[in-house]
């Protein structure tokens, strides 16, 4: 098949950690770009800290608005154990930008399933190319909101897409509230130099 | 004008408001719920969150009659609460363009059934479109109102969480078509369906099917892709998408009008292919009108009838399951924690589940975010059918074992959506029950939308807002109580009065939602 020559994204996290915004932004700099974009997320139960899954699918003509398994290329989670989730949809070797953060899901603080252990490493055994970051501390250092965590992964991971850096910029510009928009644009310069 | 990224919700708002949309009414619900407020900076079209499905359709019926083009918006389960008028609707016919949003939840994502709307179209005998992405959620919607003038019908737009939860590019006129409003004229033969009037329209109906049917037979919407081997694909809606993505040399037919069936031209399309696949997500729709007009196509296993599609479900349903993923191993982990949905912290839900589930009483419920005080470790509610049930629910029990320590709980917004009527029976009947409505201030399940207990319309203006304690003293409830619900020992005592009262208790535990000064301050 020739179907192939997508760029499939995969951006999970918890409700309430900015994903879809991550989303949207991305898709909109897609379409600057001059791709078409799908964009699919399932939200709706999501702001209460449900696991958050949405599918970025970039190329000169996409179908099918969710991701088939083994195609994605890279991947932005927020959380730890949300990487391991979502590991079925990655291509062999695929690119993840992983938020060094645990967040305990109900089933875990309950002692009824257990939290996997160095999911770092588990990822990079797999053989996948890790980069791993402390999204929190960095923004904390840096002197900027926690809330921009999405926006310092999209720069991180930014390299990889075949996205110019312009649109990524324009794209926040038109994505994030106007009071934000200068500190958001420094966040993402800040991931994409890493 | 250049291209735009829509969901598919924004597209059907932004599709109706072009085709001149004068009324737009519904109920929240996902995955439709983000349609009404992408027609909030558009004060040309006169908007509303109705109390529930039925009110809305009922609503937009009126404007309808009046000449007003009006779209109607829901989830799948709201149009069973707007059932009612939409099976008469069907007969009187509209005047100005009625449009219906069935938003199914293939995958129960946020539902409490997957039930598939497209029987609903049958059912009422209307015609059905059905989009496969952002593009034609906005062109369908606007050929939705033409096709529902043109033959004065309701249409019913069938979308799905993908379509409307899916930003894909949109390009648009960016012009809205203006259209006069005639206003209302008497016709009671038309509007007023006694059995003299309803039987001629009946008659009515069915010839406007035939005739819908050789609408659908020379509509664009539904043609043919194609392809370079005997084997034929017919598909509809999003699950088109998939099959574009399977494919690889099967003739396509892309059905954009699902029902009445293209039936002539799908005909021609299967005469000379060896094999022709039907690709359609949850029930065999399509699968059982086409073998009832006698047309051969291969069954689907019924494995497919549950949940949504992908493009490795479509591959197995075409026979290519071992092409799925020429040779890559998608990397698995084992026993990876749920991570279910919980109430926020701070909600006030959980207070008052604490309080039911120390006190051990049988809690009948609904739906709403509290329902998530079924899961550990509150585990407190006991049952939940669709929204208002609970009410009822705890009559029933009533009338079995009396000495039971019963309660319904049921949101504000579900209350007014359908629970106040219920709450009537139950002192009519003297089913001595005690209710609580959780009070939170907004619908949080869906987002927040405002209702008739608030003070607040869709477009955030003023409004009068129920006054529930005056209205159970208005109903005769025998014990009515507002009480804090952080306040656990308030509720408790209240609980302790109501078992002694004999007759009916109505408790409001109002505590506003977390997210509700939230919202409030991120819209500023
Ligand atoms: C007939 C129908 N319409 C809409 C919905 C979607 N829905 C589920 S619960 C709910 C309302 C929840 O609001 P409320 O009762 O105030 O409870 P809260 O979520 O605020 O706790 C809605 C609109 C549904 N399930 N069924
Ligand atoms: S959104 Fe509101 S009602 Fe729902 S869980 Fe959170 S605080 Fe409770």
């Amino acid at each position: 098949m020739t179907k192939n020559e997508n760029t499939d994204i995969v951006i999970c996290g918890v409700g309430g950690q900015g994903v879809i915004l991550a989303s949207k932004v991305l898709a909109t700099a897609a379409l600057l770009q001059g791709f078409d974009v799908k964009a699919s997320e399932v939200h709706g139960m999501a702001q209460r800290g449900g696991s958050v899954l949405s599918q970025v699918r970039i190329g000169k003509e996409i179908f099918s608005p969710t991701i088939p398994l083994c195609k994605a290329s890279t991947c932005l989670s927020f959380e730890e154990l949300e990487a391991l989730r979502y590991l079925p949809y990655l291509k062999e070797k695929a690119m993840i930008v992983v938020n060094n953060k645990r967040i305990d899901p109900l089933l875990v603080e309950l002692k009824q399933a257990k939290y996997p252990e160095n999911v770092i490493d588990l990822l990079k055994e797999k053989g996948f190319n890790v980069s791993s970051i402390n999204g929190e501390e960095t923004l904390k250092e840096k002197g900027f909101p926690l809330k921009a965590l999405n926006i310092l992964l999209l720069g991180v991971a930014s390299k990889t897409i075949p996205i110019a850096e312009e649109f990524f910029l324009t794209a926040i510009e038109k994505s994030v509230p106007l009071k934000t928009v200068e500190i958001n644009k420094e966040v993402f310069m800040l991931g994409r130099s890493f | 004008m250049a291209k735009q990224l829509f969901s598919g919700n924004e597209a059907i708002a932004f599709g109706a408001y072009e085709a001149g949309v004068h009324v737009a009414t519904g109920y929240p619900g996902t995955p439709s719920s983000e349609i009404m407020p992408a027609l909030i900076p558009y004060p040309e079209v006169n908007i509303e969150w109705s109390v529930n499905e039925k009110v809305a359709l009922e609503v937009a019926i009126g404007s309808s009659y009046s000449g007003a083009r009006s779209l109607v918006t829901m989830k799948h389960v709201g149009v069973n609460v707007a059932a009612d008028p939409l099976m008469t609707l069907s007969y009187t016919g509209v005047k100005g363009g009625l449009v219906i949003i069935s938003a199914d939840d293939p995958n129960c994502n946020s539902s409490q059934n997957e039930q598939d709307n497209r029987h609903f179209a049958r059912f009422a005998k209307i015609p059905i479109l059905e989009p496969s992405n952002s593009q034609e959620a906005f062109d369908f919607t606007k050929e939705a109102f033409s096709l529902s003038e043109k033959y004065k019908t309701p249409v019913m737009l069938r979308v799905t969480t993908r379509v409307c939860h899916t930003k894909t590019p949109v390009s648009s006129e960016g012009k809205r078509q203006e259209i006069k409003i005639e206003g209302f004229t008497k016709d009671p033969s038309c509007y007023v369906m006694i059995p003299a009037h309803a039987r001629k329209k009946h008659v009515v109906i069915e010839k406007r099917l035939l005739d819908l049917q050789k609408e659908s037979d020379a509509s664009s919407l539904n043609y043919v892709e194609k392809g370079e081997r005997s084997v034929g694909i017919i598909t509809s809606g999003l699950s088109y998408q998939y099959v574009k993505e399977a494919a690889d040399g099967e003739w396509i037919f892309k059905l954009g009008m699902s029902y009445p069936l293209p039936i002539n031209k799908i005909r021609e399309f299967t005469k000379n292919l060896e094999k022709v696949y039907v690709v359609e997500e949850l029930d065999p729709f399509l699968e059982k009108e086409l073998i009832y007009n006698g047309i051969k196509v291969e069954k689907r296993d019924k494995k497919f009838y549950l949940g949504e599609l992908n493009t490795e479900r479509v591959m197995e349903i075409l026979g290519k399951k071992d092409a799925v993923l020429e040779g890559d191993k998608p990397e698995k982990i084992k026993d990876i924690p749920l991570r279910l949905p919980v109430l926020c912290p701070g909600c006030a839900h959980r207070s008052v589940f604490q309080v039911l589930r120390d006190m051990n009483y049988i809690v009948t419920g609904d739906i709403g975010c509290y329902t998530l005080g079924t899961l550990p470790p509150l585990s407190a509610l006991d049952t939940c059918v669709c929204m208002g049930a609970g009410i009822g629910n705890a009559q029933g029990i009533y009338k079995t074992k009396k000495d039971e320590r019963l309660v319904a709980v049921i949101g504000d917004s579900t209350f007014v959506h359908s629970g106040i009527t219920s709450l009537i029976n139950a002192v009519y009947n003297k089913n001595k029950i005690t209710v609580i409505i959780l009070d939170n201030r907004t619908t949080a399940m869906t987002g927040g939308q405002p209702h008739p207990g608030i003070d607040q319309t869709v477009r955030g203006e003023k409004t009068k807002a129920l006054d529930f304690e005056e209205l159970g003293r208005a109903l005769k409830v025998d014990y009515v109580k507002t009480v804090d619900a952080y306040q656990k020992a308030e509720l408790q005592e209240s609980l302790e009065i109501a078992e002694k009262t004999d007759g009916v208790s109505l408790i409001i535990a109002k505590r506003d939602c977390v997210l509700l000064k939230k919202r409030e301050t991120s819209k500023e």
